[in-house]
């Protein structure tokens, strides 16, 4: 653990999510925090959704608008008291817009503690040629 | 505890001083005859936020940790309090990648909960499952609630 420094984390409220269309069901929705990077090929996504089982987790696409969302499976044991609460649990919701044209067949998804890790394999029209300029 | 004395409020439950203040202040603004400010949950502003509940046996701490794994954690009971340590650590991606959003952070965090009871240390439990961490720790016998039947 030493050989990197690091720096320490700080606190970071979750997210509300401020839909534009008003939620019909109870409970708190946030917004998970991502990572979202390209390369050549493909557009990852990474997204920390802490307390979500794949079994709830709904990504959907279409028409370039890339949603996400997800529930969170409830505490079992309903006869705890709470002392301190310091933060709330809720539905994962976010949506994105991409530019790129994605390769619906190859998207591949995986949920792990609590981290989901979405790739988007760029189809091959989108895939940047290089062009030379000749001169003459 | 020196705030159970001070202020007389037999309802009075292991919160936080902070809680108690923000009662205090509402009913001033309400003597002012204004609006009181909304509730804001006491935090201690240390990462990781944590979510601390009780039965009548045990009491639970729980922590959003999404990417940690359960080896990169440390935590360690000393009397009556908890202490969870660790690192967050996000993988460096391939060279050519182009960042559009960074918003998820790496780093070490450390951070000690008091707990408002005495505890059995010998029976800890700890889980991490999708991303949560669920400290599960139980009560010592003097400090579980008594049932007391009442004779007729």
């Amino acid at each position: 653990m030493a050989d990197t420094p690091s720096k320490e984390l700080k606190v970071r409220e979750k997210q509300e999510v401020t839909s534009p269309a008003e939620q019909t069901t109870p409970g708190l929705v946030f917004t998970p925090a991502v990572d979202i990077f390209e390369t050549e090929k493909e557009i990852t996504l990474l997204a920390d959704m802490p307390g979500v089982k794949a079994d709830n987790l709904t990504i959907d696409l279409r028409d370039n608008t890339l949603t996400l969302a997800a529930d969170i499976a409830p505490v079992d044991d309903t006869n705890e008291e709470d002392l301190l609460k310091e933060y709330d649990t809720g539905r994962y919701y976010r949506q994105f817009t991409l530019g790129e044209l994605i390769n619906q067949e190859n998207i591949d998804a995986k949920l792990n503690d609590g981290v989901l890790r979405l790739a988007l394999p760029k189809v091959e029209k989108a895939t940047p040629k290089k062009i030379s300029v000749k001169t003459g | 505890m020196i705030y159970r004395r001070f202020f007389n409020v037999p309802t009075w439950r292991f919160r936080s001083p902070l809680d108690e203040l923000h009662r205090l202040r509402q009913q001033m603004e309400l003597l002012y005859g204004r609006t009181p400010a909304p509730y804001q949950p006491a935090s201690a502003g240390v990462f990781p936020l944590i979510n601390l509940t009780e039965d009548k046996d045990k009491y639970y701490i729980r922590a959003e940790l999404p990417g940690v794994k359960g080896d990169e954690l440390d935590i360690q009971i000393k009397e009556n309090s908890l202490a969870i340590s660790g690192e967050r650590k996000i993988a460096a991606e391939e060279e050519d990648a182009r960042y559009h959003r960074r918003e998820r952070e790496a780093g070490t965090f450390s951070r000690m909960i008091g707990l408002p009871g005495d505890i059995n240390p010998d029976k800890v439990d700890a889980k991490l499952e999708n991303g949560i961490l669920t400290v599960v720790v139980s009560k010592a016998e003097t400090a579980k609630p008594k049932q007391i039947t009442v004779k007729s």
